[in-house]
């Protein structure tokens, strides 16, 4: 008898690794098309106003330029809730870098030449682009999620904090940041009668799908969505975004198909990013530690067309036992590009404050941080009072002390030197919800033994399509070779989009549900499969429904060294280690590398990220990956990663939590507590450049001689 | 893009005359900057000169002692030459401090001290810009300008040369040798780049359709020890923030020869010439070295959020001049 490895939870290579390496997986604006046009838009050059004349006579003088939109001849689109997509359809312009007009030609070059001869002539008005702690717009959402309460309060945090023995008040700010997927937000868009095909970079062919047939008022099916590769998109992709309205309106209009790929500076202003934020934490502790007051304020901004409010504050409500909480959020709308989603929306930001404020009152308390940690564990979650469905934060710390050599640690600030470098460490929790969203698949047999799944699952870069195949393959019974897995196109049963760390446990549900009883009814059938093959179509929003109430988040520590150069006030990342307890890992391969890319980009967002907002023009002045810096292969050292075996029964019938965020959360705590450990100087506000070192830095030289 | 005319001259000669003859050609050489200027619609020449294979890529022993590099030679292939490695290692370290390899491997030297400004303003044709078009303005002095300027800058203009080959040249007192319809000419490195002034449209003396052809070091400087050391945001792939190449020689513990080049403070290379002159003869320790670099920083202008260039400078000149007068006790490099 021969033993097999189980299929889940081995570390399967990407199913699609050969073609993205050699160069013919097929992006957006990779296909070849027939008669293709190509389209560029031209940005808004005001903050805020009105376009008061588009001039494209010198724009179509050229023989290849075949249209030039704007709101004065664009068609008319239907209303959605999302206003950053009713492109060309109003002269108002909300912020600098909305779109103004769009080139169509039948070349790249002729579109660009194009769209710079266009002449938009503007009546600008007074903009306002500054987020501030006392901004006088500022006003109290309905929610900051969909269904998150914007604020919540327990026990009586003013009479506890002010009468608590350790008290911690401070301000934290994470600056706005870029998603900056590599493939830059690309459609190509063809019509066929009333039929609509886009190539188009996403992170949901559904949701696309659905905005498309709502915007152009065509029922769904008319509407062909396909995403069958996509170059990262970190949430800028969570939702349809302008250039795919654009490209279709376009291809509608010149009666070609049209390919538009955003260059990368016009990127910043109208694919999404992640909001500034200013985070008051105020904690009031015993001496020994024991939170009994912590609020969590958070003031932030929207733009004039709406956007998502960041809920940076929500950790709060999930993290550590206060008996005395409140937690708020305030927001401001603003002249800006319009925020969106960005890997761990709230959790990221939040987490920053939250646990630097943490390692704060551990230092005030004289506590080793990890200890208090333990020390403020709670036993259900501190707002809802569930239950959690498994919660081993606790274990990831203790991990974690082992493996990175914790307790080797000299806790002095700034007591270890190397020449020039101070040497520091620190810690941070890291925590993500665990969200499953209805969607359907459909398993079908073929009678010479294979299998085809079918799901509308977006692959982003993250092995979606391989763990898929692995779920398929395990509920079959079958190897692996014998199942094909069909994702990328909303022609697909409908699924939900890859954000929210839902993919795996949101589309694997539905496979599993419909492999299982595919299975169960082939054995019924003697396993003989009928001449036109067996299908069996699932659907889980009754089992999501029938869900028992639990608090369900996956956790995580991570640990940081670092090394601060004390002449030029440099920072790099000497190791980094996270442990997470996140379900049971399907792909020990993939979910490594999104580990390993979320605390990545937590590096970058501590050291190195950052987008300026120029308060003379309203825009992000870093428009390119010269000036808006992701870390570099040199700022990357060992990135270890272990995690937690967890059996948790009240997940999903994999057993999984989402991984594709929980990375990113507290990477950027975890690095400013170890430059405060190395240095004594505590960044309060990111990232942590040379510029914001040097004058402490510099200080403490110049007063204590050396 | 507007279109252009390429051409590739078989010699300096023909790519000289193709240039003079046409006010907006440009020469080319690995393109790295020059063509996403043009991308960025900010350089729109109508026709490329292309000299990255002009026979200028050798480099060669001078009867002096000295070393002769060719414009054409790529950056990669200059930074790790054994003579250049041996003779001149700063000129290696600030090669390899800049850009990734793909970039070095296709930038030329030429090319790389002509690389024109990363101000953020510079580079965005929806903004005003006097380098870009004289008499715009320059929005940065209020705006963005964390990187820019502290040293030389005027009204008009705060922006900073990107180079770092420049500035390890600057210490080693390089000539650039040019060629132009009237014929050849030599100039200090020092001299080649501008400050803004009133003209920040002109990063350069170079006339109309001058090519550089050659970068010529003096011999070393005997028992002189040099360094270049670059601070910067980003471990690679990054401007400087501040940079400093510097040349020291110590005898009897006496300043006996010293020069200084700042990085990223001013629109070209700045040489220390207030804090060279104050060194010579003086004893070579921390000390002296802090308050000669002082008096240079004398000079600094910082703006808004560019204020922490000073400290940065001061510190790097004084770190990067303790460890050569003190190499054994020299910190990692």
């Amino acid at each position: 008898m021969t033993t097999t490895r189980p299929l889940l939870g081995s570390p399967m290579t990407r199913l699609e690794g050969r073609e993205k390496v050699t160069g013919t997986a097929r992006y957006a604006v990779d296909y070849p098309v027939d008669r293709v046009a190509y389209a560029w838009p031209v940005p808004a050059a005001v903050a805020r106003g009105e376009i008061t004349a588009v001039d494209a006579t010198a724009a179509l003088a050229d023989p290849a330029v075949l249209a030039v939109l704007s709101y004065e001849n664009a068609p008319r689109l239907h209303d959605t809730d999302d206003r950053t997509l009713a492109v060309l359809q109003s002269p108002h312009i909300a912020h600098r870098g909305q779109f103004a007009a769009l080139a169509v030609a039948t070349s790249l070059e002729a579109a660009r030449g194009a769209a710079a001869a266009i002449r938009v002539a503007y009546a600008p008005e007074p903009h306002d682009v500054i987020l501030t702690r006392d901004h006088p717009g500022l006003y109290k959402p309905d929610e900051v999620d969909e269904g998150m309460p914007t604020d919540r309060e327990h026990g009586d945090f003013d009479t506890v904090y002010a009468r608590a023995q350790v008290r911690l008040d401070a301000v934290y700010e994470t600056p706005p940041l870029h998603n900056h997927p590599l493939e830059p937000h690309a459609a190509t868009a063809m019509w066929d009668g009333d039929d609509l095909t886009v190539y188009d970079s996403n992170q949901g062919a559904t949701a696309v799908q659905h905005v498309l047939a709502e915007l152009f008022g065509l029922a769904t099916g008319k509407i062909h969505v396909i995403n069958e590769h996509v170059g990262g998109g970190f949430g800028s992709k969570g939702t349809a975004r302008p250039h795919v309205v654009l490209a279709a309106m376009a291809a509608r209009v010149v009666r070609r198909p049209v390919k538009l790929a955003l260059p990368r500076n016009q990127l910043a202003a109208v694919t999404g990013h992640r909001s500034p934020t200013i985070q008051r934490i105020r904690i009031g502790a015993d001496t020994e530690g024991h939170v009994q007051a912590l609020a969590h304020e958070v003031t932030t901004q929207i733009s004039a067309l709406d956007g998502f409010v960041e809920p940076a504050a929500v950790v709060s409500r999930v993290m550590y036992a206060a008996p005395n909480s409140r937690t708020t959020h305030r927001v401001t709308r603003l002249d800006v590009p319009t925020p969106s989603w960005m890997r761990a929306p709230g959790e990221c930001p939040g987490m920053f404050a939250l646990e630097s404020a943490m390692d704060e009152l551990a230092i005030a308390c004289g506590v080793d941080p990890i200890e208090l940690r333990v020390r403020n564990e709670p036993t259900v979650e501190p707002d809802s009072g569930l239950p959690f469905s498994s919660r081993h934060l606790v274990e990831c710390l203790r991990e974690g002390t082992r493996r990175f050599g914790w307790h080797d640690r000299d806790p002095r600030i700034a007591g270890k030197h190397e020449g020039r470098l101070l040497i520091g460490s620190g810690v941070a929790a890291s925590t993500y919800p665990v969200y499953v969203m209805a969607s359907h698949a459909e398993a079908h047999a073929g009678p010479d033994g294979s299998y085809e799944v079918h799901v509308s699952a977006s692959d982003i870069g993250t092995g979606a399509r391989t763990v898929l195949t692995q779920i398929a393959a395990d509920a079959l019974g079958v190897p692996l070779d014998r199942v094909r897995v069909r994702v990328g196109s909303s022609d697909l049963p409908p699924a939900s989009v890859a954000g929210a760390s839902s993919g795996t446990a949101s589309w694997g549900w539905p496979v599993h549900k419909a492999c299982t009883e595919l299975r169960q009814r082939l054995e019924a059938l003697g396993h003989s499969v009928p001449e036109q093959g067996l299908t069996v179509a699932a659907d889980i929003a009754e089992d999501l429904d029938d869900r028992e109430d639990y608090a369900r988040h996956a956790f995580g520590a991570q640990f940081a060294e670092v090394q601060v150069d004390t002449v030029t006030g440099e920072t790099r990342v000497r190791r980094l280690l996270g442990v997470f307890a996140a379900g049971r890992i399907l792909n020990p391969r993939t979910a490594r590398s999104q580990f390993i890319g979320g605390m990545t980009m937590g590096l970058g967002m501590a050291l190195l990220e950052g987008s300026t907002m120029d308060p003379a023009f309203g825009d992000y002045a870093e428009r390119d990956l010269a000036s808006y810096h992701v870390p570099a292969c040199a700022d990357v050292p060992e990135i270890d990663v272990h995690w937690i075996e967890e059996e948790d029964p009240q997940l999903n019938p994999m057993g999984s939590k989402g991984i594709g965020e929980i990375g990113i959360v507290g990477t950027a705590a975890a690095i400013a507590n170890a430059v405060h450990h190395a240095t004594g100087v505590r960044i309060r506000a990111l990232p942590i450049h040379p510029a914001v070192l040097m004058p402490p830095l510099a200080g403490a030289r110049q007063a204590s001689p050396s | 893009m507007k279109e252009f005319r390429y051409e590739r001259p078989a010699d300096a000669d023909a790519a000289v005359a193709l240039l003079t003859d046409a006010p907006g050609a440009a020469y080319l050489g690995g393109g790295t900057n020059l063509v996403d200027l043009m991308k960025l619609g900010v350089a729109a020449p109508d026709l490329l000169v292309d000299v990255s294979r002009l026979p200028f890529e050798e480099v060669t022993e001078t009867d002096g002692g000295g070393l002769s590099i060719g414009a054409a030679v790529r950056n990669s292939t200059l930074a790790s030459r054994g003579i250049v490695r041996e003779r001149y290692p700063i000129v290696s370290e600030a090669l390899l401090s800049g850009a990734p390899a793909q970039l070095r491997n296709a930038a030329t030297v030429g090319g790389n001290l002509l690389q024109r400004t990363r101000c953020l303003y510079f580079q965005d044709v929806g903004k005003p810009c006097n380098k870009r078009q004289p008499g715009s303005g320059c929005p940065a002095r209020e705006g963005v300008h964390r990187d820019l300027a502290i040293l030389g800058a005027s009204e008009h203009c705060v922006a900073t040369n990107p180079s770092d080959l420049a500035v390890a040249l600057a210490a080693l007192d390089a000539m650039v040798h040019l060629v132009s319809a009237a014929g050849p000419r030599s100039l200090p490195l020092t001299e080649l780049h501008r400050l803004p002034g009133d003209e920040p449209h002109r990063d350069t003396v170079l006339r109309h359709g001058e090519l550089i052809t050659a970068v010529e070091l003096p011999p070393p400087v005997p028992d002189g020890r040099s360094a270049y050391r670059k601070a910067r945001d980003r471990a690679s792939f990054a401007f400087a923030l501040a940079s400093v190449a510097a040349v020291l020689q110590v005898r009897g513990g006496l300043v006996h020869h010293v020069r200084i080049a700042f990085g990223a403070l001013a629109a070209r290379p700045w040489r220390a010439r207030v804090a060279e002159e104050a060194l010579l003869g003086q004893p070579a320790t921390e000390e002296a070295f802090g308050q000669a670099i002082d008096r240079e920083l004398a000079a600094a202008r910082p703006l808004r959020d560019n204020g922490y260039k000073v400290p940065l400078a001061r510190r790097l000149a004084v770190s990067v001049l303790a460890d050569l007068a003190a190499p054994e006790h020299g910190g990692p490099r």
